[in-house]
């Protein structure tokens, strides 16, 4: 995947003709001032979802109700949830792969460069009207992320505002995806096949087919919710003919692809990340392709592990066991891979390959307490308790996140055209590692126990556990002030970064200069 | 599991010493003692996947991290050149295929045992409501007793006014009471949103959900309460719905079903009588406390924007008929529950009562029992 460099300092570089201040942004087509959108709304969702992580984390410190009363706890975890999936952790992939795919595959820009603009600033809208939410009567709604009925038929304004929001994040996720998966499949320069390209291509383009099925089952279960609220129906009401069960089962037909739209991008910043500092390629680059293929193949007929107690018939609890254990098998086989590749490479562990490492290794702790919630008798004792927070935060942040720090790392030379501070970098990844465990490890404990989420305050057995996770939140949560910090200093300035800062790094988009001109690739790079 | 239990002491050695003292029983890390043979059961389950987890996690990351070690650029490690092997794929798809096979087979059994709830010897209704359960007896010894069960702590305790009990949020006024070694079937159902009723030892979760009814059973082996609570968010109280069974001898439970069965002729007695209106508010200020304060406030003023005040209200002080369709009925769509469905007529007058003669609520007027009953008939 070696490219000649065509085009080093070729025509329209310089030319970077797009208007001056605040217009530039709101009417860019270009792949590059797009992703860098994303990725920035991304952090700032990303601060607001923590500040509401920590206010729940400062009520939890201890038993009792100190700072904020049972209601608004419930908007804190139901926005937290919201915001954190749909704001911060989606939109930034989605901004890796504007600005990384086109450099990736030699193309110019996106396929839609117009509809690219068009669903980066549809993502404002909805975030607006979901913070507006808490302000309006009634508060916003206090469902929970899952926005279960009948209690969100219950809910006032703000529970409008937010089915609002979804789909407007539904339509941007859908023309968003749109967009990767046709850029992918037809602008790969020539002598890129399918096979050849880069595993993080590969992974958002099945990704973006599970967005494309997915988001439309989740726009049609949150207007179905409105039209129950408002219109008379009764889809989820008993009363009418309806089933309140009903929601659950569209939800997480949604919900279950939606944990791997999250986990196969983060999965391909890793498969990046790591043959750059192991100095080897990937191992089994068929098998993983493979294997994420299957995993979001398997991951539609999973969702009912997420309702093992809502009471369905024995042989669904069955299945749904073997179903869902079924998908270690590929996951296991894409662990073992990253494995092999750092296998006798010669390897370094620059801030980027801390993060992906750490993902490695919290990622397959996620894995396994998956495992044992997948077990419908063990789950019994688990479900909706902490255990099952302590598990997808370990899937979520170690997972998602901290691959989103370690692309952030990896690629910051190439936007910027400046080293971060590695230093500094390596700070906040140990700080984040640290504190992330201490934070939610301890949550394991609390869910065995019998400590149901979702509650405001508990009783006194649960207090140590409780004590230390906070405490470990508010470390971790201000750590990430510091990764702030470095990027900004990388961007104003720092080190000059080459056009391949990291001597193990594959791949076309470092053929092309630090930072990327403005446009690149405008003639198709020819493959060695 | 003797190995995975040494671990784990082990490992809370570590925190202990890592936290520095405070020894308290409230370190756990794992599943609270059995009750019933599926709770064992299943806490074996768990402790025998553990233990494979944990293994395959040492195997993999233990050669991970010899990599890291061995493997650095800084101790001149040249990087080989191999990225395929068709042989080790299929080896490593296959063997963690096998042992999940292998995993699944006690997993299956436990399912299977789990969900048997044939010939129970007593048939509990449990229905949730916001935020309180109601258990009705259908069937077997104590047939006919229902009541509601509510927490007890008391509100100063959460909000710090007063030293938290021993108990915190896990005690209500009234747990269910059922004998030891006998299986109980538990029916659970909602009246308003979905709630799941739980219990840690007896190994019970199951969801209850409005408008359905979904079963469960359990078997206790030994004496005890136990204490859980409602796990499916339920709105605004959800944290404060506790679940509490007090598992007794059969002579105890023989006894109390007496006494219940007293209690039930007793109130059958009291709801043709009438009442006083200072005798109905007496009584009306206890319901109160109990069904009506979280939304409605102890104050009366309710929670504006979420729920409407009492004090000073159109429906409290406008016709009788009108609050007493409200609080049978409630309002569909918002959380004002159908009280019809848990509360007794003199229970439903008594309260009435008090809201219409408390606050800057003065209407003077006594409403009976026989007003609720007639208003039933309709």
């Amino acid at each position: 995947m070696e490219a000649a460099h065509a085009h080093e300092s070729g025509t329209g570089h310089e030319h970077a003709h797009h208007r001056a201040g605040i217009m530039r942004w709101v009417t860019t087509t270009n792949h590059k001032d797009i992703g860098t959108m994303y990725l920035w709304f991304s952090f700032v969702m990303f601060m607001v979802g923590g500040v509401m992580a920590l206010i729940v984390r400062a009520e939890l410190f201890q038993p009792g109700l100190q700072y904020v009363q049972p209601e608004f706890f419930n908007q804190m975890i139901t926005l937290h949830g919201l915001i954190m999936v749909f704001g911060a952790i989606m939109p930034a992939f989605v901004g890796f792969a504007n600005w990384m795919i086109p450099l990736m595959i030699g193309a110019p820009d996106m396929a839609f460069a117009r509809m690219n603009n068009w669903s980066f600033w549809l993502l404002p809208v909805a975030a607006i009207l979901l913070i507006a939410s808490m302000f309006v009567t009634g508060g916003a709604a206090g469902t929970g992320w899952t926005l279960y009925a009948p209690l969100s038929i219950q809910m006032g304004i703000g529970m409008d505002l937010t089915i609002f929001a979804v789909h407007i994040l539904g339509m941007s996720s859908i023309m968003g995806s749109i967009n990767i998966a046709t850029t992918i499949l037809n602008l790969r320069a020539p002598g890129m096949t399918l096979m050849k390209m880069p595993m993080f291509c590969w992974t958002w383009l099945i990704t973006a087919f599970l967005l494309i099925a997915t988001m439309p089952v989740l726009a049609g279960a949150v207007t179905m919710t409105l039209t129950d609220r408002h219109f008379g129906t009764s889809f989820f009401n008993a009363a009418g003919g309806g089933d309140p069960v009903l929601f659950q089962h569209i939800f997480w037909f949604f919900g279950h692809p939606e944990v791997y739209i999250i986990a196969l991008p983060a999965f391909g910043v890793v498969s990046q990340v790591i043959p750059a500092y192991a100095r080897k390629p990937l191992f089994g680059y068929a098998s993983m392709v493979y294997a994420t293929a299957s995993i979001a193949i398997i991951s539609f007929f999973v969702w009912a592990h997420h309702m093992y107690v809502v009471g369905m018939p024995v042989a669904g609890q069955i299945y749904f066991m073997y179903a869902t254990v079924l998908i270690a098998v590929p996951t296991a086989v894409k662990v073992f891979n990253w494995v092999a590749t750092m296998w006798r490479g010669a390897l370094t562990f620059e801030t980027p390959m801390l993060f992906c490492v750490g993902f490695l290794f919290l990622f397959t702790v996620g894995g396994f307490t998956g495992l044992i919630l997948a077990m419908t008798a063990v789950d019994v004792q688990v479900q909706d308790t902490y255990y099952v927070v302590a598990h997808f935060h370990y899937v979520m942040v170690a997972g998602a996140l901290f691959s989103a720090f370690g692309a952030v790392y990896f690629w910051i030379p190439k936007w910027t055209g400046h080293l971060y501070d590695e230093r500094l970098g390596k700070l906040h990844f140990w700080l984040s590692f640290i504190s992330f465990n201490v934070t939610f490890f301890p949550q394991h404990f609390l869910g065995l126990a019998g400590m149901p989420r979702r509650i405001p305050d508990y009783a006194l057995q649960f207090a140590d556990w409780n004590a230390v996770s906070s405490a470990g939140a508010f470390v971790f949560g201000f750590s990430q002030l510091l990764f702030l910090y470095v990027v900004l200093k990388t961007i104003r300035g720092g080190e000059k970064a080459e056009a391949r800062p990291w001597d193990g790094a594959q791949g076309l988009e470092w053929t092309v200069p630090s930072p990327a001109p403005y446009h690149t690739f405008q003639e198709a790079p020819t493959l060695r | 599991m003797t190995i995975q239990w040494s671990v784990k002491r082990w490992i809370a050695g570590v925190a202990v010493a890592l936290f520095g003292g405070a020894v308290q029983a409230a370190w756990d890390f794992t599943m609270r003692e059995p009750a019933t043979k599926l709770a064992r059961d299943i806490l074996d389950l768990h402790n025998l996947m553990m233990t494979i987890i944990v293994v395959v996690f040492v195997v993999v990351f233990g050669l991970l991290s010899y990599s890291m070690y061995a493997h650095r650029k800084s101790r001149g490690h040249q990087a080989a050149s191999f990225h395929e092997s068709t042989g080790v794929e299929v080896a490593w798809t296959v063997v963690p295929f096998v042992v999940l096979v292998g995993m699944m087979i006690p997993a299956t059994k436990t399912v299977l045992a789990m969900r048997d709830s044939s010939q129970p010897d007593i048939t509990v209704k449990a229905t949730g409501s916001q935020w309180k359960w109601g258990y009705d007896y259908l069937k077997g010894q104590g047939e006919g007793i229902h009541y509601l069960s509510v927490l007890a702590t008391p509100r100063e305790q959460i909000d710090g006014g007063a030293p938290k009990g021993e108990h915190y949020l896990l005690e209500v006024d009234r747990p269910l009471v059922v004998p030891v070694g006998r299986k109980i079937r538990v029916l659970t159902t909602a009246t308003d949103v979905i709630h799941s009723w739980a219990i840690p030892e007896l190994a019970i979760k199951q969801d209850a959900i409005p408008g359905f009814v979904r079963d469960t059973s359990f078997r206790a082996e030994r004496e005890g309460v136990f204490r859980g609570q409602c796990t499916e968010l339920c709105g605004k109280d959800h944290g404060f719905m506790p679940v509490v069974v007090e598992v007794v001898s059969a002579e105890k439970y023989d006894k109390w079903v007496e006494d219940q069965q007293k209690l039930i002729a007793a109130a059958a007695g009291e709801a043709g009588k009438t009442w006083a209106l200072d005798e109905l508010k007496a009584r009306g200020a206890k319901v109160y406390t109990a069904n009506c304060v979280p939304c409605h406030q102890a104050t009366g003023r309710g929670i504006p924007g979420a729920f409407p005040a009492l004090d000073g209200s159109k429906v409290v002080l406008g016709p009788t008929a009108g609050q007493i369709g409200t609080v049978l009925n409630g309002r569909p769509g918002t959380a004002m529950a159908a009280f019809g469905k848990q509360l007794g007529d003199t229970d439903i007058a008594a309260v009435i009562t008090y809201t219409r003669n408390t606050w800057s609520n003065k209407t003077g007027e006594a409403v009976q029992p026989a007003e609720i009953k007639a208003a039933r008939a309709k």
